[in-house]
């Protein structure tokens, strides 16, 4: 098994692993933590997508490692905005559900799930 | 319509217009960060004349240049660099851009001032409404995918503050449904633009256009950028977003999210399919695509019509309209690949009189809502008197979305209707009728309350200032006039000067889809017309009532549906499942 396509597995790892948590579970936090499970795997793909250059006798193609810095700000980025929302989102409502309908009492809820 | 001139790799003289757009509204923000929440408001009305000019500049530019206006970054050519391209296409969506923000701006003066004593919302709106601007400037003239995928992040992240700007509780739960929707949305479009380097190592638009062919990963990466974007354009049955969020906002942010945001993602969508891979796209997959349309146009408008707030009903409007944009995808779909022609043109147009009308309606639900301080649709009787213009506003923008000559949406349907003659596809020019006969059904229900005389007396919460309504009705006054522009310096349209003459007939076509929708309201609007008297029509009620029952059921049974799909695990599933269909509809051609 090449380099490559020990990271190609990763990354595919990665993305069903974050796509599972994403749909599955009904906690926002999780669900963060679970988009950047799957961010992370599209991310791996395009390190090997450079390596992939490298093979075909480019070499080390760079172009993919800029655009992967410019995803982890994004990623970065939107991970900070969900937080605050939810952070907001607890303060009001003293729990942090998505479900519609009267909000449950805090103490069934446990903070950020 | 300027032609795509094939060498794309130098800077026009005019490039620097390009720059302009995007830094104006960026600087504003910067600006405004710096100065504080005391002037955030005066940073916007200096920097939104600003950024108009630019708009018209490009605009009068573009069609006497030769080819589309093209900026290399830092002089770095593609595929090393970063080009931003304006063709047609991207000229039009900046003017409709152009005009809803600085109405919205004219409309929300008022409300968002530091006046008001809450110092936070009018901050952080001005930021965001110049926020969203720039974003959307971006979107409409990155020439990679990858800068398209920043700037439509970038949208997302100035779109989900302007849900929840009022910090209740409910709005704050939509920004989050709302936010997570669309990054896994982009996430999924992130994951195409890695494939499809992988395959070419590239990512600009004209690049990749020379080399796009028909392997399973290019379509699989098709199919996950395609399907990403569907969810934040909020495609039915990806919509589960859109109502909480568009319905909660403050108004004069519901009208930026519904008129513009939606229409970013959109506008990726068209350059994805119409320049990046036009030869790619089988007759399934485009059918497919407008059958989701013809499925939101249905699902959305019945739903509209069941509900009872009047901001909700504009919201799922918005849905349904969201479906008449992808129509036009089977009908440009000639010969093996997607042609520039009538379909596309249509299209546009229709998005363009959607932003425009739908931020005028939402502008004056805005102006209702804070006259009754409510918006129950029950509750209108009356309004009529009260705030005339508002509810004029209202009307012409509905007549708009339904096609009233010599609006752009009845330009709009006359080339799409062209081009579903030419290829033979009747059944999607009779989803678009059906489309018509539903906007008149909910605007007729709406306009029958607010027309209706007052029960009570009314008690005025607070007053509107007349500028805020004239905001509305000049939106709505100008979405009914864009017919009369001449578009085919933008636009691909096929013997434009045919279509642009106003025909008595084109009018009376237009009672039809009225007559239609106020039988429609009457059988499917949950709510009892308020028309009083008559004896004939309370028999005719009567008559009526076993077929009104019915299609009321059937009515609450599609709602059940539509609450079933905006369940979260729902809708990801079905997100996933298209994505799947899409890249095997792909395959099946090939």
């Amino acid at each position: 098994m090449t380099a490559v396509r020990v990271f190609g597995v990763c990354a595919a790892l990665a993305v069903g692993l974050g796509l599972f948590g994403l749909i599955t579970n009904p906690q926002p936090l999780r669900k963060i933590i679970a988009f950047n499970i799957l961010g992370s795997g599209v991310f791996l793909l395009f390190g090997i997508v450079g390596r992939h250059g490298a093979a075909s006798g480019i070499g080390n193609d760079p172009v993919p490692q800029a655009l992967v810095i410019t995803g982890v700000v994004v990623a970065f980025a939107a991970t900070a905005l969900a937080i605050a929302l939810l952070l907001q989102l607890f303060q009001r409502a003293g729990s942090a559900t998505l479900r519609n309908g009267a909000p449950r009492s805090a103490g069934s809820d446990p903070p950020g799930g | 319509m300027p032609s795509p001139s094939p060498t794309l790799d130098a800077t026009t003289s005019t490039g620097f217009l390009l720059v302009l757009s995007i830094v104006v509204p960026v600087a504003g923000v910067l600006l405004a960060f710096v100065l504080g929440d005391r002037y955030a408001r005066l940073v916007a009305f200096a920097v939104i004349p600003l950024g108009l000019a630019v708009t018209v500049a490009i605009l009068v530019v573009l069609p006497q240049s030769d080819g589309p206006i093209v900026y290399l970054l830092g002089a770095w050519p593609p595929p090393l660099g970063i080009a931003l391209r304006a063709d047609g296409l991207s000229a039009v969506m900046l003017a409709a851009t152009a005009a809803v923000i600085c109405t919205v701006a004219v409309f929300a003066a008022a409300d968002f001032s530091v006046a008001t004593g809450n110092t936070r919302a009018p901050f952080a709106f001005w930021i965001l409404l110049l926020a969203t601007w720039a974003a959307l400037s971006t979107i409409f003239l990155a020439g990679d995918l990858f800068s398209l995928y920043v700037a439509l992040e970038l949208l997302t992240f100035a779109a989900v503050p302007l849900v929840s700007l009022e910090g209740r509780t409910e709005t704050l739960r939509a920004a989050m449904r709302y936010l997570l929707f669309a990054l896994f949305g982009s996430v999924l479009y992130l994951l195409g633009t890695a494939l499809l380097y992988a395959l070419h190592g590239t990512l600009d638009v004209v690049l990749l256009s020379r080399g796009v062919s028909a392997e399973p990963a290019g379509l699989i990466a098709a199919a996950l950028m395609t399907t990403g974007l569907l969810a934040k354009t909020a495609l039915f049955p990806l919509h589960l977003w859109l109502p909480p969020a568009h319905a909660g906002a403050p108004s004069a942010a519901s009208a930026i999210l519904s008129g513009l945001v939606v229409k970013g993602s959109f506008f990726v969508i068209v350059r994805l399919w119409f320049n990046v891979m036009p030869g790619l796209p089988s007759s399934t997959a485009m059918q497919l695509l407008a059958a989701l349309g013809a499925a939101a146009i249905v699902l959305g408008s019945i739903v509209a019509l069941c509900q009872e707030r009047l901001k909700l009903l504009i919201a799922y409007s918005t849905v349904a309209q969201i479906g008449y944009l992808f129509l036009m995808f089977p009908l440009a779909l000639g010969a093996g690949k997607l042609e520039s022609g009538g379909a596309l043109a249509g299209g546009l147009l229709q998005t363009i009189s959607h932003a425009t009308a739908k931020a005028a309606m939402f502008m004056s639900a805005g102006s209702i809502y804070a006259t009754l301080g409510q918006d129950r649709i029950a509750g209108l009787c009356g309004i009529g008197r009260r705030l005339p213009i508002s509810v004029l506003a209202f009307a012409l923008g509905g007549l708009a979305l339904m096609g009233l000559p010599p609006g752009a949406g009845y330009l709009a349907k006359e080339l799409l209707l062209q081009a579903a003659a030419e290829r033979g596809q009747w059944w999607w020019a009779l989803a678009l009728q059906t489309g018509g006969f539903f906007t008149g059904a909910y605007v007729v229900l709406v306009l029958t309350y607010a027309m209706a005389p007052a029960t009570e007396p009314m008690r005025v919460n607070k007053t509107v200032p007349r500028i805020a309504e004239l905001a509305a009705l000049a939106l709505a006054l100008c979405s009914l006039l864009l017919g009369l522009v001449p578009w085919s310096a933008y636009l691909p349209i096929p013997n434009g000067d045919e279509l642009e003459r106003l025909r008595l007939g084109a009018f009376l076509k237009m009672l039809i889809p009225l007559l239609g929708g106020a039988v429609l309201a009457v059988l499917l609007g949950r709510l009892e017309l308020p028309i009083r008297g008559s004896p004939s029509w309370k028999a005719m009620l009567a008559a009526i009532s076993p077929i009104r029952r019915a299609s009321l059921a059937s009515g609450a049974l599609v709602e059940r549906c539509d609450n079933v799909l905006r369940q979260w695990p729902t809708a990801c599933i079905c997100l996933l499942s298209l994505a799947a269909a899409f890249a095997a509809a792909m395959r099946i051609a090939f």
